[in-house]
């Protein structure tokens, strides 16, 4: 218990519409034991996002809200924080970097300014030793030129080296927690794996626990110890990578490692879920899941299941695994 | 940079020529004789035949442009028929006045108008920017000789608080060294001269800035809340930056290029409508100059204020062409 950097219990984050309130996270329950990758899996829209800025306590407001649950990191909970607070833990204790390497990056400001004001948010170092942190930062993510790069902007950079001064910036005051947003989506296929084996160097050598959000299973696999299957806004399987991938419980981690094109099995066709992603709240009876899954029977529609403790541990979010 | 700023030096060279024959020649289209003008009604009209040929007025019409162009290349902007002296001479006192009261109208104009955006922006569907936006757009439409009436009567005739017309003080008038009376209040050191200039300036400056106030902090209001809602402006708050910095620091600078543009412009119709408030503020200006000209029909004062008037419009939007690079580093020139 009190190995868990972060515990999410029961998160609620809305959005208010024209439409009324979006649960797009509806309930979330999950933990990040320190040092440890978490791997949170999901399709696009689920929620995955919104669970992360929320952690950071960057939910855009209006018109988003946390309206429920608590945020519990190193045992404060987060929601309650006040902003003075926030901006403590922000980049300090809790680092984030983002999908998007391209926009991330303010486009007015050189690299190096934008290390060192993050550091010298968190520090009382001067300058010049801000500077020649940020340097190291620089290194640490496998860039070279340095001090040539530390005063280019960010449009005289590609995408992969933008991705590794986010990397350095997030890194730069050693924070605990690094929440990884889809962080190689956005890139080409080689410097994905870069990236990734980047992030797996720097949690083993910092021991920075890494929340990474992912729709590829492939990356899971490669990088985590555990991971929480999202859908809908809510967890609905959880366990270590081993037993999930050997023998998935939930229909839904079964259709998405089922749809993963290179899984040692040879398939002779891909297989992949059907229907789409519910908008948020749009099922309001039984399994969200309900309308795509295959082994759904009378109960599924009718009643919402719980997330349950199955006999090794792990967790699922269905009825096929309540007792009876 | 430096090859670039040559660049556009060079091709304001055109745009300055079509500029000259454009005023040229629609001044001349202007229906009215300026010799019969000049003379009276009650002139013979040999006399006013011989004064035509004095002012160069019977020549053909090509003929009288390229002399005036002639003049022109060599800075001499001709001479006024209604005061027989040098424009180029007479022209300075007026201009500078001009160029000061736009100055102040443009200071109000930037900081306040920049600001509203900003805190509109920043505290977007607030009181404050519903407040600040319909102001706004009650500035835009508000004519700008009704505003300055209210001015007057307000500050000047109600609470006496500033002058309501000129811009020094009768009694104690200005030494003029450079005309620009803000500077030579202070180069003299006489500072209570200094603050009545201030006070003078304060009634036109409001009533010129009000315009284009509401117009940059529109398009502030607009710019900002784009940039706010970017992605680096997330990072800059991931990182724990305050919101003050996240604002100023980091979306202004973004925002400002979009802002910039309207400045320039809004510089340049400012010094055209100019001439507006001059009359009601009795300003000194180079508007004013224009006008008492047109009822003279003095030509070539006429055309000269509207050159010099054009001139400044083409520099200052080179100024703003030039500032972009200052402000985004993506800009190659
Ligand atoms: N700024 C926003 N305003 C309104 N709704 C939002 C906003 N951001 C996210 N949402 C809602 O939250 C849902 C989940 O979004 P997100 O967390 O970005 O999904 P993903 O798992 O792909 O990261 C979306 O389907 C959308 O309806
Ligand atoms: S609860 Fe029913 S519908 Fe939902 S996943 Fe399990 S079997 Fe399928
Ligand atoms: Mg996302």
């Amino acid at each position: 218990m009190s190995n868990h950097v972060l515990e999410v219990n029961d998160l609620q984050t809305c959005f208010s519409s024209k439409e009324g309130t979006i649960p797009a996270v509806n309930g979330i329950t999950f933990h990040v034991d320190a040092g440890e990758i978490l791997g949170i899996v999901g399709e696009s829209g689920c929620g995955k996002s919104v669970t992360s800025l929320s952690v950071m306590g960057l939910v855009p407001s209006p018109p988003g809200n946390i309206n429920g649950g608590e945020i519990l990191f190193n045992g404060e909970d987060l929601t309650k924080a006040t902003e003075k607070r926030m901006r403590k833990i922000r980049g300090n204790d809790i680092a984030m970097i983002f999908q998007e390497p391209m926009t991330s990056l303010n486009p007015v400001y050189k690299i190096g300014d934008q290390l060192m004001e993050g550091i010298r948010i968190h520090t009382k170092l001067s300058k010049k030793k801000a500077y020649l942190q940020a340097v190291d930062m620089l290194e640490l993510v496998g860039l070279s030129r340095v001090t040539d790069l530390m005063k280019s902007y960010p449009h005289q950079l590609s995408g992969g080296m933008r991705q590794r001064v986010m990397i350095a910036m997030a890194m730069a005051c050693d924070p605990k927690l690094l929440i990884a947003d889809e962080p190689t989506t956005a890139l080409d296929v080689t410097i994905q794996k870069q990236i990734l084996n980047l992030m797996k160097n720097l949690n083993e050598k910092m021991d920075t626990a890494i929340m990474l959000i992912t729709h590829d299973l492939g990356v899971v696999a490669e990088m985590c110890s555990r991971i929480a299957v999202m859908y809908s806004g809510k967890v609905v399987e959880e366990g270590s990578v081993q037993d999930i991938f050997r023998d998935p419980k939930h229909p839904y981690t079964k259709g998405l490692i089922d749809s993963v094109p290179d899984m040692r099995v040879k398939k002779d066709r891909l297989y992949s879920i059907p229907g789409n992603v519910p908008k948020p709240g749009a099922i309001k009876q039984g399994c969200a899941f309900a309308p795509r899954c295959g082994q759904a029977f009378s109960r599924c529609a009718k009643e919402t299941p719980e997330l349950l403790e199955t006999d090794n541990g792990a967790k699922v979010r269905c009825w096929l695994h309540h007792e009876q | 940079m430096l090859n670039y700023t040559l660049r556009r030096l060079g091709s304001l060279i055109p745009v300055l020529f079509g500029m000259s024959l454009i005023v040229f020649f629609i001044i001349r289209a202007i229906p009215g004789d300026p010799a019969r003008t000049i003379l009276g009604e009650k002139a013979s009209e040999a006399a006013v035949e011989s004064l035509r040929a004095d002012l160069g007025l019977n020549d053909p019409i090509v003929i009288q442009y390229f002399h005036y162009l002639g003049d022109l290349l060599t800075g001499d902007l001709g001479t006024s028929i209604r005061t027989s002296s040098e424009i180029s001479g007479d022209i300075w006192p007026y201009l500078a006045a001009t160029m000061e009261l736009a100055f102040v109208a443009m200071l109000i104009a930037v900081f306040v108008g920049v600001n509203a955006g900003i805190l509109s922006a920043w505290f977007q569907n607030s009181i404050f920017d519903y407040t600040a936006m319909i102001v706004a757009l009650i500035g835009v439409s508000m004519p700008v000789f009704w505003l300055g009436l209210m001015e007057q009567w307000f500050f000047s005739l109600e609470l006496n608080w500033l002058p309501s017309i000129g811009r020094e003080s009768i009694r104690d008038p200005v030494e003029p060294i450079t005309h620009l009376y803000l500077l030579d209040t202070l180069i003299n050191g006489n500072l209570d001269q200094f603050f009545t200039v201030v006070k003078h300036l304060i009634l036109p400056g409001v009533a010129l800035g009000t315009i284009p106030m509401a117009i940059i902090a529109r398009m502030t209001r607009s710019s900002m809340l784009e940039v706010m809602r970017s992605d680096y402006i997330r990072t800059a708050r991931a990182k724990g930056q305050r919101m003050l910095l996240v604002v100023y620091k980091h979306s202004l600078k973004n925002a400002f290029i979009p802002v910039l543009t309207v400045i320039g412009l809004q510089t340049g119709l400012l010094l055209g409508g100019a001439i507006l408030t001059e009359t009601i503020f009795s300003w000194p200006g180079i508007g004013r100059y224009v006008y008492e000209s047109i009822q003279y029909r003095d030509y070539p004062v006429i055309q000269s204020g509207i050159l010099v008037i054009a001139t400044i419009f083409v520099f200052v939007n080179l100024i703003v062409d030039l500032l972009y690079a200052a402000f985004d580093p993506r800009i190659k020139y």
